[in-house]
């Protein structure tokens, strides 16, 4: 006999938490560790605060840990970030899929499933409690002992305290206990740290490994971002459900204000042509217009300068007189016919305010309708761009500074793009190369993937950015292998599109793919120019020392030779060796 | 016996060597002084340079020059280099003393001044000799000496502390080595009325013991294969100082006859050089035409030796009728002989019945 049986999502990614990222010790307590860093800096970014976050890992019943690395350690992350209002806590920390960033707005985080599925992790592998510690700067500092409800996904409250808050602290801190393995997990824990710093230059991080080493990622500026704004959803980037939960909670009476009232960059003249485009606009009969209509139509002409300008010549006489003879069944098209040098949109508008064009109670439109719109949302071409106030993207100088501060090289080039959009989903591409300094001399080039801030380290032969870098020719840009090269991409959206729910990969849309071609293209060519400088600078230099080399011997045995006590002056000819170079370059 | 030309002694040609050495750096000198880069023009030794000359009787460097600046960073090691040969060769010449190619490879890297290996620094010397015009033998750098001289002629010493003394060159059985010594003696007397040379040791030997420079009045010249250019400067002087008539004579076959025709008219090598070639001198054999003429034992012309032919055949120094009818008959017979296969006949054979025949032949 076939059971059904509802799971609940704390159950779902219970049963798959392969999704998430916690396949296997390591890679679980690399996770736990990312996911709760990049609430804290999330939670600090959000109120502007330049962010300290400390975290320690330390070994439970020390010493089980030590030869295999395989063991229960107790991961403590504390934050100076915004805080968690106290009813909220249990929730945030106790419930998948319950979060502060289901909204259109870059964050690092999207799902609100990392932090609580860190602790869940944590939960199913040594059934021990967290504890949060959380004050948003009031009076008061709440403490709770929170455990997971996994069937029911709730969060079980074990204890409960309220500190007073005397020197006004602000922040959160989570402690748990979760099994892992540090030893094979660290190179990747302070890969992910140093890089974090990196694109995180304003960042104060510290980590004390279960060594009792401390790891110190030193702010190197106050400067920040500005945040994102949150943003409506765009038409190219919603679905019928979208529509459908739209429809659900507006309170819009017609389509015309709907499209208007919930959709990014739609006013009210791309509103009326995207319907009228989609086919949802009903304008009145001509035939059935009374003598009124037509005085209220002169009338708008003459209130609005904007209609006066394309419509002057109108008088009531003329119109009743060809209303008398046009077979248009749509006043659209009877106005097209009259004016055929207006607009489309300005006679839209013009009927739009005379009140003779109708659209839908959104509540009405029937199931085909709704499919119909979402359909051709897709094909209308004239919706704006998504702006990218929603994006905050790291900047030109914060990604320099970032950089110079993590890899000190003797050469860098960063370049941001202009925002750009793929399925309706606003990105901005930031792309920088770093020759020298730190990076090491490799065959093969570093390479250092971002999203929305987060460092990407799994899985990079599958990521877009490696993809591209490794179909550009880079001998045009006098590159050889074996160059201490750094390539950084950092690509920020409302909607990364990663491949998994892990965040480890980005997948390769092609509106994305040839924006990060051109920002890597931008610096590369920079690049180019230092190296071909830095190649003629070699070159001078080998080419005075091969003249300051032979010109004194050719001048010692001439002498010799031509039985001559005193040497010839060669200063100007050397001298004058670098002038011709110059002249010659 | 005729008096000697003036310009035959080695004194007053290491005189001009050392003058046109100072001039050369005194060139350069200037130009450094003016605060111009120092530069050379020198004849191209590119073979599109190279020429056959009938006048002269060997071959020349045509009217394409170069010209090597220390302007030029491709240029100016070599020019170092050339400038630092200079250097060396009037030490050597002002010190009297003698130095071979090798020497010159190794003395270099005491300057800082290494060449890459020893095809760089020959071909250094040759610049050199392009320059200046002298060959390599005037500025004491000689070759390893394998060939020899036997026979009467007096020669005097010009080397420190030989000065003065004179040396009858029969009073070796084995011979004399054609080295720097001999090489920069004087002539003092001869009684010789021809110059013989013979390609190969055996058979030198067998013309002392038989007594051949005795018996023919013959100056005895050992080339030891292809004969070394101090050897070949050597029987240049023997030529024109003491109008002797040279006779070669040389293995039945496309090499030795080559060697021949080396001291004859020169090669393209040394197109640069005068004073290398024996226009005058004469090819006695082994012919193609001997091997059919004596019967000689012979072995058959291998692949090698056919090309051989051929490239001789276009040779621009082939053009006298022996040449082409020894070329035409050893491709005919395809047979080739050594000297020593005259001994078929008996070991005095050679001396005794092809000898005179010959000389007689080529006197005419």
């Amino acid at each position: 006999m076939v059971t059904f049986q509802e799971i609940s999502p704390a159950d779902f990614f219970y049963r798959n938490r392969d999704i998430a990222g916690f396949t296997n010790p390591s890679r679980a307590i690399f996770a736990s560790v990312r996911e709760l860093v990049e609430n804290s800096l999330d939670s600090a970014d959000q109120m502007s605060i330049t962010p300290e976050v400390y975290v320690r890992l330390s070994e439970e019943n020390s010493g089980t840990a030590a030869e295999s690395g395989n063991g229960v350690y107790r991961l403590k992350i504390m934050d100076n970030g915004s805080g968690i209002s106290a009813r909220h806590i249990p929730s945030a920390f106790g419930q998948v899929l319950f979060g502060s960033k289901y909204t259109l707005k870059q964050a690092r985080g999207t799902f609100g499933l990392g932090g609580t599925m860190a602790i869940l992790y944590g939960q199913i592998t040594t059934h021990k409690p967290v504890l949060v510690k959380s004050s948003t700067g009031t009076s008061k500092i709440y403490e709770y002992k929170l455990m997971i409800d996994i069937q029911r996904n709730r969060p079980l409250i074990l204890d409960r305290k309220t500190r007073r808050n005397k020197e006004q602290w602000r922040g959160t801190i989570v402690e748990y206990s979760l099994e892992g393995d540090y030893l094979r997990a660290m190179s990747k824990i302070l890969e992910y740290l140093k890089q974090t710093a990196l694109v995180t230059p304003y960042a104060d991080i510290r980590f004390v490994d279960p060594k009792g080493r401390l790891y110190m990622f030193s702010r190197a500026t106050k400067k920040m971002p500005p945040p994102p704004t949150e943003t409506l959803a765009h038409p190219y980037g919603v679905d019928v459900e979208t529509i459908q939960r739209l429809i659900r909670v507006t309170n819009c009476r017609n389509l015309l204000d709907f499209m208007r009232k919930h959709f990014h960059r739609v006013g009210q003249g791309t509103s009326l042509s995207f319907l009228d485009f989609a086919g949802f606009i009903k304008a009145a009969t001509p035939q059935r217009l009374k003598p009124e209509d037509v005085t209220k139509l002169v009338e708008t002409v003459n209130k609005h300068k904007k209609f006066r300008k394309f419509f002057s010549t109108v008088s009531e006489e003329e119109i009743k007189a060809s209303l008398k003879k046009t077979k248009s069944q749509n006043m659209i098209d009877f106005m097209k016919a009259s004016f055929p040098n207006v607009d489309r949109t300005i006679i839209l508008r013009l009927l739009s305010s005379a009140g003779f064009v109708r659209t839908k109670n959104p509540r009405k439109l029937k199931p085909s309708e709704i499919v119909r719109l979402v359909r051709m949302m897709k094909r209308f071409p004239d919706f704006l761009p998504p702006d990218a106030s929603c994006l905050s993207p790291l900047g030109e100088d914060l990604l320099r500074t970032g950089i110079l501060k993590e890899l000190k090289p003797e050469f860098i080039a960063v370049s941001q793009r202009k925002p750009s959009t793929y399925a309706g989903h606003p990105f901005i591409v930031e792309s920088a190369i770093a020759y020298g300094g730190d990076i090491p001399k490799k065959d093969d080039f570093v390479v250092y993937r971002f999203a929305n801030r987060i460092p990407l380290l799994y899985d990079e032969a599958s990521d877009v950015s490696v993809k591209v870098i490794r179909s550009i020719n880079w001998r045009r840009y006098k590159v050889s292998s074996g160059m201490p090269i750094a390539i950084l991409v950092h690509v920020c959206s409302t909607k990364v599109p990663y491949k998994t729910v892990g965040k480890e990969f980005i997948a390769d849309r092609p509106e994305v793919k040839s924006e990060i071609l051109n920002g890597i293209r931008e610096v590369a060519r920079r690049l180019q120019t230092f190296l071909s400088k830095q190649e003629h600078r070699a070159k001078e230099k080998r080419r005075l020392s091969v003249f300051s080399k032979y010109l004194p011997k050719i001048a010692r045995f001439s002498t010799d030779l031509a039985g001559k006590e005193k040497e010839p002056n060669i200063e100007l000819l050397l001298k004058s060796v670098s002038k011709f170079e110059e002249q010659g370059a | 016996m005729k008096s000697k030309e003036p310009e035959s002694s080695a004194k007053k040609k290491s005189e001009k060597v050392l003058k046109d050495l100072r001039g050369f750096g005194s060139n350069l000198y200037g130009q450094m002084e003016k605060g111009k880069f120092p530069w050379v023009e020198m004849p191209s030794r590119s073979t599109e340079n190279i020429f056959y000359s009938p006048d002269v009787r060997q071959y020349i460097l045509g009217d394409k020059s170069v010209k090597r600046s220390a302007r030029n960073i491709r240029h100016i090691k070599p020019f170092t280099q050339m400038v630092w040969a200079g250097f060396f060769a009037s030490e050597l010449v002002k010190n009297r003393k003698t130095s071979t190619l090798r020497d010159v490879y190794y003395s270099a890297q005491a300057y800082e001044m290494s060449f890459k290996d020893q095809p760089e620094s020959n071909n250094i010397i040759t610049d050199l000799e392009t320059t200046t015009g002298f060959a390599r033998e005037d500025f004491n750098v000689f070759p390893e000496e394998r060939s020899a001289i036997f026979g009467d002629l007096t020669i005097e010493y010009t080397v420190p502390g030989y000065e003065g003394k004179q040396l009858n060159l029969t009073s070796h059985p084995d011979g004399v080595m054609i080295g720097p010594s001999l090489v920069s003696s004087e002539f003092a007397k001869t009684g010789c009325d021809k110059v013989i040379a013979i390609e190969k040791g055996g058979l030198f030997t067998r013309f002392i013991e038989e007594r051949v420079h005795e018996k023919f009045n013959a100056l005895l010249v050992l080339t030891a294969g292809q004969a070394p250019r101090a050897t070949r400067h050597f029987l240049n002087r023997l030529n024109r100082e003491l109008e002797l008539p040279v006779f070669i004579f040389t293995d039945g076959d496309p090499w030795g006859m080559h060697i021949a025709m080396v001291i004859i008219s020169g090669s393209a090598n040394a197109a640069h050089l005068r004073g290398l070639t024996t226009p005058d001198a004469k090819w006695g054999g082994v012919y193609a035409t001997d091997i059919v003429d004596y019967k000689l034992p012979s072995d058959p012309l291998t692949e090698v030796d056919i090309k051989r032919l051929h490239e001789l055949t276009k040779d621009p120094r082939y053009t006298g009728d022996l040449w082409k009818r020894e070329i035409k008959t050893f491709l005919k017979i395809k047979k080739k002989a050594e000297q020593e296969a005259f001994s078929r006949y008996g070991l005095t054979y050679i001396v005794d019945k092809y000898l005179p025949a010959k000389l007689e032949e080529m006197a005419d």
